[in-house]
């Protein structure tokens, strides 16, 4: 199908950007890579009465290497993420999970901050942003403010994003090689049925997070020693949701077998 | 800053396939049909309109994209390649294509202008791909013909030879 009729600007700049979100709100959607948007515009599932083209703001396009954390510009594709030479040092983390999000080529146009905005519950970026404990940066014509990813991606489709605000960066915390991201999809880059990743804390402790569970990645810390109970009783909480790909039991039992091999990678990786 | 209002039709300058060619458009006219309906290069495929079969997938400054998810205006002044830019002028096709017709890589030959784009991008940054890797690229695209396997096989004789 093809998209309902919008307005499209495309601003020089993040101010520039900024005014039209502050002119249209919510009935503006922004554009980066696209490769969310066009398909929901396209199926007429999404409307917009404008869209604001950020793909050619340099100041946008930015790694920005903060010491603690990494900052990654709006207009940073995935495929440019994966290919700077610091990322396996870094956020081996993202180095992990990046090449299931998708495919080559839609990598090539499909931003990190996109999939961030998204918050679809079972893709693996906002999955990696919330284990690793990291922070949006928002900004609009009142001014910029950071939010912690849990507080960010509140449900399915959902964030705490206002509609004159676009999410500008994401900083994800630079970590140790503990960490460890496992998916089962029904094809390779196709959506996770369920997604698991799991960052070693220190010698005794494991953040585990899972995606494709509820309406936004869900994380918990826990004990290394004691992982396998805190991981059966977790599962058998989990709520889950049937669709056409899978029932909730399985979405449970998939992240029972997952979980503990995701784990002992981590630690076997901090070793 | 660039404006185009929902009711307009503007004119959307690129270069395709070397050639610098001007047509109107819609703001919300995808970048596929701009190529095939307003510029005339049918070599492009639509099948899917939302990025999951690959079947028209074009180089934008050289990257491998799908246009179906590529609005015309956002290619403005963009280098813009196709199938049609993979044989010489005389018609002899380029390594890549004959790769795929000494494998018998395509049958009815619908998904293949995605493919050969998608590695002609490909093979230029990895130009000795593993079987995994190209798989793995190939799973950007859907044959329902070939089964995949003379595909890959095409791939593994043209690599190197770009």
């Amino acid at each position: 199908m093809k998209p309902r009729p919008f307005d499209y600007l495309r601003p020089d700049t993040v101010v520039e950007t900024v005014a039209l979100l502050a002119e249209y709100g919510d009935d503006a959607r922004i554009l980066a890579g696209g490769q969310s948007l066009v398909p929901m515009l396209n199926l007429r599932i999404v409307e917009a009465a404008a869209l604001i083209d950020i793909s050619r703001i340099a100041a946008l396009d930015t790694i920005h290497d903060r010491g603690d954390a990494i900052e990654i510009g709006a207009g940073v594709t995935q495929n440019k993420l994966l290919a700077w030479p610091q990322l396996a040092k870094k956020l081996p983390l993202l180095a992990a999970a990046l090449p299931h999000v998708g495919h080559f080529q839609t990598r090539n146009k499909g931003t990190v901050c996109g999939s961030i905005a998204h918050a679809d519950p079972s893709s693996e970026i906002p999955l990696a942003l919330a284990v690793l404990g990291g922070d949006v940066v928002l900004k609009s014509k009142r001014g910029e403010r950071v939010l912690a990813a849990g507080e960010f991606q509140q449900d399915m489709l959902t964030t705490a994003r206002a509609g004159d605000e676009i999410l500008a960066a994401v900083r994800f915390p630079v970590n140790g090689p503990g960490v460890a991201f496992r998916e089962v999809a029904r094809r390779h880059g196709d959506f996770a049925i369920v997604a698991v990743a799991a960052v070693v804390e220190n010698q005794n402790t494991v953040r585990l997070g899972v995606g494709g569970m509820a309406g936004k990645p869900l994380v918990r810390e826990m004990s290394a020693d004691h992982c396998a109970d805190a991981i059966a009783a977790w599962a058998d909480g989990l709520e889950g949701h049937d669709d056409l790909h899978s029932s909730a039991a399985l979405r449970r039992d998939l992240f029972r077998n997952l979980a503990p091999l995701v784990v002992k990678e981590a630690i076997r990786c901090a070793a | 800053m660039r404006r185009v209002t929902k009711n307009e039709r503007v004119r959307v300058a690129l270069t395709l396939n070397g050639r610098k060619l001007a047509a109107d458009a819609e703001a919300r006219t995808l970048l596929c049909d701009f190529i095939r309906h307003a510029l005339g290069a049918t070599g492009t495929h639509v099948g899917c309109e939302h990025g999951v079969c690959g079947a028209c997938t074009v180089l934008i400054d050289g990257v491998a994209t799908r246009s179906c998810l590529t609005l015309a205006v956002q290619a403005e002044g963009r280098d813009i390649k196709t199938v049609e830019s993979l044989a010489a002028p005389d018609g002899t096709l380029n390594p890549l294509q004959q790769a795929f017709r000494h494998n018998h890589a395509l049958q009815c030959g619908f998904c293949t202008p995605g493919i050969l784009m998608s590695f002609t991008d490909y093979l230029s940054r990895q130009p000795h791909p593993s079987e995994t890797e190209i798989r793995d690229v190939l799973s950007g695209h859907l044959c329902r013909c070939t089964g995949y396997a003379g595909i890959v096989a095409a791939i593994k004789q043209a690599a190197g030879k770009g």
